[in-house]
This record gives structure tokens, C-alpha cells and sequence, in this order.
């Protein structure tokens, strides 16, 4: 068994915390990690504690003002007059005690996975609690405080000079990430996600391919609402490779969202489970081949934190060690744990059985429209 | 929104004895295809490129005389009758004057002296920014009965939920006496406010129309 991975773990990490009734909900990693542990997947050995991280790394991609309100807020009874103007007090971000200190924990997560991998400690390393690519420099945005991709592909360019492939596949436009660099030809960032004509935030069109000396190193494909596991993995696996081995990364970093399952409340993309073992499958194969295993992969977006983001983050886990798991039952103990809590059925099964789902009337359009995107989306991108 | 808002001030003019060679360097190297004629500073006329294209002898087919159409005056091919704008009419009523007009620009007239030009890709590209999401948002759509105060009511559905509206568009729609209205809200999570209109007795529509809900 392979012993090259790390899991950048810490209960400490539900201190992300916005009330009771908010969508993101870090409980959910409390269930992954049981889940991982369940399944056997895990070695203390292989399990690290994030630190957080420093205002420096921060002010790497946001602005000093924007710390220092988060800071401030974090540590004030009343809501700061200023918030507001930096996206903090809102329905998407409420504030919450010590606000600064959770999200940088999560944010020193994400660059304790890329030191692991640099310094070659491990091949691959797995922030769960990372991938909140909303953020933007100055401003909170869709649940996310502190931008750790965009601070750990900053803080990759910085320290290693290395070329960053970013694949993110929440099922909401990477925005935070792209527009941080935006116009930087050493940072190609792909987004496959939900198209914005509904869903937040609504930008990630087919025609934003980045600008300046950056153009092309910005690849976006939106997917019609209800795409299926089919389409999505036959445009997920005729992209990737080949922007990949067009563009020659050093190191991979995928955001690993799983919102594109079709139980995920704020979603309408109807994928399956089976999508969460093959998203990562590639993006591990990609990172031997062309990048010495150099792989970081994070979390995301998941708002069915009961049935869908323990299966989905462990089958991430279980690819990144080669622990490879076929649809089996769900351990015992860990239903009997989880469903008195869980206010659904828990699934029984690692992955989802699809005969019960009613077919999507529109199948053969969509698949149609998303192969279109796809081949508008490789136009203009470096190709291998 | 005002054409003064959008047009461009800096016109690139003929005048009436300019000739058609000089018309044509002008337009390849300012890469336009409008060309307002003056004469003594007052708007006489305008050539397009098709114009001269069509003033041109064919390239399949030479004559010895055929450059001798590049000296003739533009004041021999121009339009005398210009479909002007003015600096204080609104990009709607430009963009329906190009339309019904079937012209590809509007010089802007103010005083009788040309100020501006609009062209109908200028047009276009701000009713895609019209239409365009400028902040992170969520699209909401809601049908309405066609009738006075409709907007007025979703809103309070908005501001009773403390969501920000960066963007309205009202439709009409294809169901009779009824009117679509388009919101764009900053917020990643509208379930509870789909909730309340739905509750208020809106009908909120899916991605795949009405009942175009998930599995």
C-alpha cells in the first residue's frame, strides 16, 4: 500500500462554523474522516494536522484592509460598519467568532498539503477542508472567507516557480481562482461546472479564456443543468488530458467540489457518486505522468454533507493512496453512527444505484450542447 | 442609457472633395466601415464601405482605366440622407432607428454639428453587458400577471429575505395576461427566497421550465 499521501485533517476544522441552518456545514468532514477510517483507509502515519496560516501568505492574493476587517469582525460583538463593503454580514458569509482563525486554518490546510508535496515528503496530499474558490481579493463571496487555492497557487508561484494546472470541478464556476490569474500564462485554471445562465455566480462562459499574456490559460466549460455522469465524464476525459499535456504543469491542484451530484440541494446537474472516483482517477494518472505525482487536491462545494460528501471525499482518498474500492456496502458501525443524526435514508452503498432515478427527458440535447462547449472551450487552449 | 454615454467622440470625417482612394486608406486604417462626409463643418452625407466596394471595378476583371475611380470625388457616391441621432436619445431608440432604418451607424448631430458616431456593434456590446453578470449571482425567474405593482411586490419578496438585486430584466411572456420578470441576486443559496415567492403565490421557473425540477 501505497504510504505516499497525506490527509491534512483536523477536527478543529468545524471552527468554520455560521449557524445552524447555513448550507456549509464543515460537520461533513467529521463524517468523511469516520467514513475513511470505517473503510480502513486510513494509517495514523498518513493523517496531518493543518496549521494555520500567516497574514503574509495571506496577503499573497488579498488585500491587507480586507485581513484586517476579518480580523476585527471576528473578534467584535456588533457588526463592524465596514463589513458589508467586503462581502462579510451577508446571508452567503454571515460573520461568526473568531472568524480570521478558522479560515485560516483552512487556508494553512491547503499550504501544509503543497509543502508535503514540494519538499517531497509525499507525492500527494488531500485538504478536505479546502477549495473555497470564491473568495476574491477584497471581498467575501458564496460561503468562502479566505481563497486557499488561489493562496496556494500563489504561494506555489512564489516559492517553487512552478507551472500550476488548476481542475476544479465543483459544480459552480471557479471564479476566485480565474480571475486571480487571470492574465498569468504559468496558471491554467479549468473550470467544468454547471452553466451561470441559473446557477451563482454566472460568469465561467465557454468565451473567458483569460487575457493578455494569459489568454488561453483559462478554460471553461459550463454544462447544461441535468448533465449525467455519461456526458460529464466524456467531456471531463477528453479535455483534461489534453490541456494537460499541451500546458506541461509541475504540479496539479484539483478542487475536488461535489456539488454536481444530483442529491445536492442547491445544484441541478444529475451526476452520480460514480463521477467522484473517476474526476480524481485522472487527475492521478495525469500528475505521475507529467508531474512526478506532484498532486494537491482539496475539497470544495458538497451541501448533501449526509449522503454525498463521505463517499465522494473518501473516494477521492482512496484513489490518491490506491486503495481502490469497488460498490460495496457502507460499513455497519458507521451507519449506525450516522443515521440517528441524519435527517435522510442514508445510501447503503458506496455508490448510487441509478435504476430508481426517472431519465432526464432532454438527454440526447444535452449531451449534444455540452460536446459543443467542449469544442468551442479547446479553440483557443494549448494542446497536447 | 444616453447615446452621449456611449458613442465615440472621436469621429474619423471626409469631406465632399475627398476623394474615393482616400476614403478607402482611411477606412482600412482606422478599421471602420463609416465615413461621415462634411462640408464646412456641416453633416452633407455618409459612405460605407459598401459603398465604395460597390464603386470598385471587379478584381476578376481588369482595365486599364481602373484606377481611375480611386480620384472620383466621395461626394459622387455618398447618402445625402443621414439617419442622425442625438446626443440625448436613449441606446433603445438608436438601436430601433438601425434597425428600421437597416443602417450599420448613427452619426450623432447636436446643433447642427457632428459630435459622435454610434455604430451597431457598439450597441450590441453594451446590451451584452446589459444582459452580462457583473457580481457573483444566482438567476431568478419569475412569471407575473401583467398588471400595475407586480415588480413592486417580488421586490419586498427581496428585501424581506436581505438579498441584494444586482440586475432586472422584465419579459414578456409567452402565456398570456402574464410577464416574466429576471432577477440576478448575490447570493450562491436562493432556495429560501424560490421558497418565499413561491409561498407569496409567484411562479418560480427552473432551469428546464416550469416543473423542470431534479430527480
Amino acid at each position: 500500500m501505497s504510504r505516499r499521501s497525506r490527509l491534512i485533517y483536523s477536527p478543529d476544522y468545524t471552527s468554520y462554523y455560521f449557524h445552524d441552518e447555513h448550507p456549509f456545514n464543515q460537520q461533513r468532514l467529521l463524517l468523511m474522516y469516520d467514513l475513511m477510517n470505517e473503510f480502513g483507509l486510513l494509517a495514523a502515519e498518513d493523517v496531518v494536522a493543518p496549521r494555520p496560516a500567516k497574514e503574509d501568505e495571506l496577503a499573497l492574493i488579498h488585500d491587507r484592509r480586507y485581513i484586517e476587517t476579518v480580523k476585527a469582525q471576528g473578534h467584535s460583538d456588533v457588526e463592524l460598519p465596514q463589513a458589508a463593503s467586503f462581502g462579510l454580514g451577508t446571508e452567503d458569509v454571515p460573520c461568526f467568532p473568531r472568524m480570521h482563525e478558522a479560515a485560516s486554518l483552512i487556508v494553512g490546510g491547503t499550504l501544509t498539503a503543497v509543502n508535503l508535496v514540494m519538499n517531497g515528503e509525499a507525492d500527494h496530499a488531500f485538504n478536505p477542508a479546502g477549495g473555497l474558490h470564491h473568495a476574491f481579493r477584497g471581498r467575501a463571496s458564496g460561503f468562502c472567507i479566505y481563497n486557499d487555492c488561489s493562496i496556494a497557487i500563489a504561494y506555489l508561484r512564489k516559492y517553487y516557480d512552478a507551472r500550476v494546472l488548476y481542475i476544479d470541478t465543483d459544480a459552480h464556476h471557479g471564479d476566485g481562482v480565474q480571475w486571480a490569474f487571470y492574465d498569468d500564462p504559468y496558471v491554467m485554471t479549468i473550470s467544468l461546472h454547471e452553466t451561470g445562465k441559473y446557477l451563482f455566480p454566472g460568469t465561467g462562459n465557454v468565451t473567458e479564456r483569460g487575457e493578455g499574456q494569459g489568454y488561453g490559460y483559462s478554460v471553461n466549460i459550463p454544462l447544461d443543468a441535468f448533465t449525467e455522469d455519461q456526458s460529464y465524464l466524456e467531456v471531463y476525459r477528453e479535455l483534461i488530458p489534453k490541456v494537460a499535456k499541451g500546458f506541461r504543469p509541475d504540479v496539479i491542484v484539483t478542487q475536488n467540489g461535489c456539488d454536481a451530484h444530483a442529491y445536492d440541494p442547491l445544484t441541478h446537474l444529475s451526476c452520480s457518486m460514480r463521477i467522484y472516483q473517476e474526476i480524481p482517477r485522472l487527475a492521478h494518472q495525469l500528475a505521475h505522468e507529467l508531474c512526478d505525482g506532484r498532486w494537491i487536491a482539496v475539497g470544495g462545494g458538497g451541501y448533501d454533507i449526509w449522503r454525498v460528501v463521505p463517499r465522494a471525499w473518501t473516494l477521492v482518498w482512496s484513489e490518491m493512496t490506491d486503495q481502490q474500492l469497488e460498490d460495496t456496502p457502507l460499513p455497519h458501525t458507521w451507519l449506525e453512527r450516522w443515521q440517528p443524526k441524519s435527517p435522510l435514508p442514508l445510501p447503503q452503498y458506496l455508490f448510487d444505484d441509478l435504476t430508481p432515478l426517472p431519465p432526464i427527458p432532454r438527454r440526447a440535447e444535452i449531451t449534444e450542447k455540452n460536446r459543443i462547449t467542449l469544442e468551442r472551450a479547446l479553440a483557443y487552449a494549448p494542446q497536447g | 442609457m444616453r447615446i452621449e454615454e456611449i458613442m465615440r467622440k472621436r469621429v474619423v470625417t471626409v469631406n465632399t472633395t475627398t476623394t474615393i482612394g482616400e476614403a478607402l486608406m482611411l477606412l482600412r486604417g482606422n478599421r471602420i466601415r463609416h465615413l461621415p462626409v462634411l462640408d464646412e463643418g456641416k453633416l452633407v452625407g455618409i459612405v460605407s464601405d459598401r459603398d465604395l466596394r460597390d464603386a470598385l471595378p471587379s478584381t476578376l476583371i481588369r482595365h486599364d482605366d481602373d484606377n481611375e475611380v480611386l480620384k472620383k470625388k466621395v461626394k459622387e457616391i455618398m447618402h445625402p440622407d443621414v439617419v442622425t441621432a442625438h446626443p440625448l436619445d436613449f441606446i433603445e431608440d438608436a438601436a430601433k432607428m438601425i434597425y428600421d432604418h437597416k443602417v450599420g451607424s448613427l452619426p450623432v448631430v447636436e446643433e447642427g454639428r457632428l459630435v459622435g458616431i454610434v455604430t451597431e456593434s457598439d450597441i450590441l456590446n453594451r446590451l451584452v453587458e446589459l444582459f452580462g453578470v457583473h457580481k457573483p449571482s444566482s438567476h431568478i425567474e419569475v412569471e407575473v400577471d401583467d398588471r400595475i405593482g407586480m415588480l413592486a411586490e417580488v421586490s419586498q419578496v427581496f428585501r424581506a429575505e436581505q438579498v441584494n438585486v444586482s440586475s432586472v430584466i422584465a419579459w414578456p411572456s409567452t402565456n398570456p395576461g402574464k410577464k416574466k420578470l429576471i432577477f440576478r441576486v448575490q447570493t450562491i443559496d436562493p432556495r429560501r427566497i424560490e421558497g418565499s415567492l413561491r409561498a407569496a403565490g409567484f411562479t418560480v421557473t427552473g432551469p428546464l421550465g416550469e416543473g423542470g425540477s431534479r430527480s
